[in-house]
């Protein structure tokens, strides 16, 4: 690796305890983000890619636990942190951008009270520190009359205002990591873009590192530098974002690339994915992509693909390593 | 009325009385949810009505079935004005034109086995084709790709994707003329939603199904539709073929639109400015083109007037007053001839035939 990863998680897997026994979420999921570099994590719904990131924050569910692998943050192992050197570290250093902004703010407190909280939590600020520093934010988020805004309530901002706000409160204390899940799903697109022009301006102009948790291929190819594509749990592969549009070696890349609607070309059938993601309740002991794979073979039942080097990218596919795809 | 008009619509609005000041309690005002929208939906076609939320896209699908009552305005089904029918003439034409929802969690029953719910419509109307209930049952279960062994199973069963399939075989029940799909496939993940895209465009032809596609989701609207009609609080803003409208874009919020869905090609990354601005609130809506305050190529008559819908020579029709008729110049805010980099579709005068 050319820089020292900011973020190292290495071989995590989460478990949630369930009524209806074990559901295995993550398996044994690795990977690094660089300093300043924009990663993606794609999936559908169920892939396991939210409860990645909130993994690494250690905010999961009671029925949650972490089975084994490793989160390193600047060397660091979060996962063996105490809770308040747990809480010192979020917010302050990893913040986190939530995809409903509606929930994410106290209705019955201003913008200002609950940016301010954030930066007071994790340093001593006075009252005219955290006014000034607050209406900076909010301009630098590029929300229009600062000063008068940052003493509305949640419900007076519009939801990519509150998108807004929400990143603000997420820069207050300049962290290094921004965690973002799905933080336009719930915007207009263009409001989404504008969202996604800004998380950009803070990755230029800050250096900040930016995870993005996210369906939407679209995004990954316009914002991310590398991606990691998860299906059923697990990550299938990793490559550098040009590499992976260009090239996807795994077939489930391949497929998901295939299956969206595009506007820059046309197209009479989509390709679609026959059947569906397996439960996360019963994960078979083979690839899981497998019942679902054009190009399986006998030799796919045989154990779970494990992550290997192929030129550059990361692929955990028997059929793409022996390079009959 | 045209021959080839499954549904033509004339000046149809909708408004909501709502209360202003604290709590709605003092004052009165309306949200204009639709103002005035002249629309044809062609036998045959698939007519994709393309906006962002709030923009009364699900509002005028719902007025066009009846779902709501429009406040002012007609709408024409084969031939028939509906408008003024009375609850019973309405509800036999009801089976004439169904509709399919977004969320396939709410809107089947879910004490209800499949079978009951798709030969619901039953109840009321007779089985198309002389077939009994439970073969015609099996026909649609079949048409939309699930097995018959599902039909006694619950909503709570299926995924998403196969609940979308039962809500469209029983929108198929009667053997409708025209189905309103309202986000249908918004609610589901992407390798599901080509599924299902793929699926209504073959049961409209296997069927001679007419559509009215509603999606806020451009990219989804281009596959379908053969038209598409574009909205912006209320008003169209610009309908035409879909090659036309998404190869060569004219209303600028069109453009804007189709600039702001990220394409999923990094060779191909659009570092474009994003329009600025956010859609304002409906009470108020601005004076003029209603696109004014956020439009990059705004003129002082855009603030005053309304650009009416007007439709050239293909059948493209914009509202917009960067195309003035034929034989008037277009000039920009600062006096100058906008250049062909900045003005969509400019260089081409439209030939005026409204």
């Amino acid at each position: 690796m050319l820089t020292e990863a900011i973020l190292s998680v290495r071989d995590l897997e989460v478990v949630f305890e369930t009524g209806r026994g074990p559901l295995r979420a993550v398996n044994k999921v690795s990977f690094d983000i660089r300093p300043g570099e924009a990663y993606g994590i794609v999936g559908e719904s169920g892939s396991g890619k939210s409860v990645t990131a909130l993994s690494i924050l250690r905010l999961l569910a009671r029925n949650a636990r972490i089975v084994s692998g490793s989160v390193l943050f600047k060397g660091r192992d979060v996962l063996g942190l105490r809770d308040d050197e747990m809480r010192n570290l979020r917010g302050k250093e990893i913040a986190m951008v939530f995809q409903d902004p509606q929930a994410s703010f106290d209705p019955v407190f201003t913008i200002r009270s609950q940016i301010g909280e954030a930066m007071s939590l994790h340093r001593s600020v006075s009252r005219k520190e955290i006014d000034a520093n607050v209406v900076s934010l909010l301009r630098s988020v590029g929300i229009p009359e600062a000063d008068r805004r940052k003493d509305q309530y949640p419900h007076q901002f519009s939801g990519g205002m509150k998108q807004r706000a929400m990143s603000a409160m997420a820069l207050s204390n300049s962290p290094a990591l921004i965690i973002a899940d799905e933080p336009t799903t719930a915007l207009d697109v263009t409001i989404q873009a504008q969202m996604m022009d800004l998380f950009r301006d803070l990755k230029e102009r800050l250096g900040v590192s930016i995870l993005l948790i996210t369906h939407d291929m679209g995004l990954v190819a316009e914002f991310c530098d590398r991606v990691s594509v998860m299906y059923a749990g697990s990550i299938v592969e990793t490559a550098d974002v040009h590499e992976l549009f260009k090239r996807p070696r795994h077939p489930y890349t391949r497929a998901l690339i295939d299956s969206i609607p595009r506007l820059d070309r046309e197209q009479d059938q989509l390709e679609s994915i026959p059947g569906r993601m397996p439960s996360l309740l019963e994960l078979p002991a083979f690839c899981a992509f497998q019942p679902r794979c054009r190009f399986a073979k006998p030799e796919c039942l045989e154990g779970i693909p494990q992550a290997k080097d192929l030129d550059g990218a990361r692929v955990a596919c028997y059929r793409a390593h022996a390079g009959d795809l | 009325m045209s021959d080839g008009n499954l549904v033509e619509v004339t000046g149809l609005a909708k408004q909501y009385a709502i209360g202003t000041g604290s709590f709605g309690r003092f004052g009165k005002a309306a949200v204009h949810a639709i103002d005035g929208v002249d629309l044809e939906i062609r036998k045959g076609e698939t007519l994709g009505l393309v906006g962002e939320s709030g923009c009364g896209k699900s509002t005028l699908g719902r007025c066009i079935l009846r779902l709501i009552e429009p406040t002012s305005g007609r709408v024409v089904f084969d031939g028939q004005d509906i408008t003024a029918l009375r609850k019973g003439a309405l509800r036999l034409l009801r089976r004439h034109m169904q509709i399919v929802f977004q969320d396939p969690f709410s809107s089947l029953d879910p004490r209800m086995t499949v079978e009951a719910a798709i030969a619901q419509p039953f109840d009321v109307f007779p089985v198309p084709e002389g077939q009994s209930r439970h073969q015609r049952v099996l026909a649609l279960i079949d048409a939309v790709g699930l097995d018959a062994s599902s039909l006694q199973r619950f909503p709570h069963q299926f995924s998403g994707g196969q609940r979308q399939r039962i809500a469209i075989a029983r929108a198929l029940a009667l053997n409708p003329q025209f189905i309103v799909a309202d986000e249908p496939v918004s609610a589901l993940d992407v390798s599901i939603r080509a599924q299902i895209l793929n699926l209504l465009k073959q049961l409209k032809s296997r069927f001679h199904l007419t559509y009215l596609y509603i999606s806020h989701d451009l990219s989804t609207v281009k596959f379908i539709s053969d038209r598409v009609a574009v909205m912006y609080l209320g008003k169209l803003v610009e309908v035409g073929p879909a090659k036309a409208v998404f190869a060569a874009p004219r209303h600028p919020y069109t453009r804007a639109l189709i600039d702001a869905v990220p394409v999923p090609d990094p060779a191909a990354r659009n570092r474009r400015q994003p329009m600025k601005g956010e859609p304002p609130s409906p009470i108020a809506p601005p004076s003029g083109c209603r696109f004014h305050p956020r439009c990059p190529h705004a003129m002082p008559i855009c603030k005053e007037t309304a650009p009416p819908l007007l439709m050239d020579a293909d059948g493209h029709r914009v509202a917009c007053h960067l195309y003035s008729p034929a034989g008037t110049d277009v000039v920009s805010v600062d006096g100058t001839t906008p250049s062909s980099t900045t003005v969509p579709g400019s260089g081409e005068r439209l030939r005026l035939i409204a």
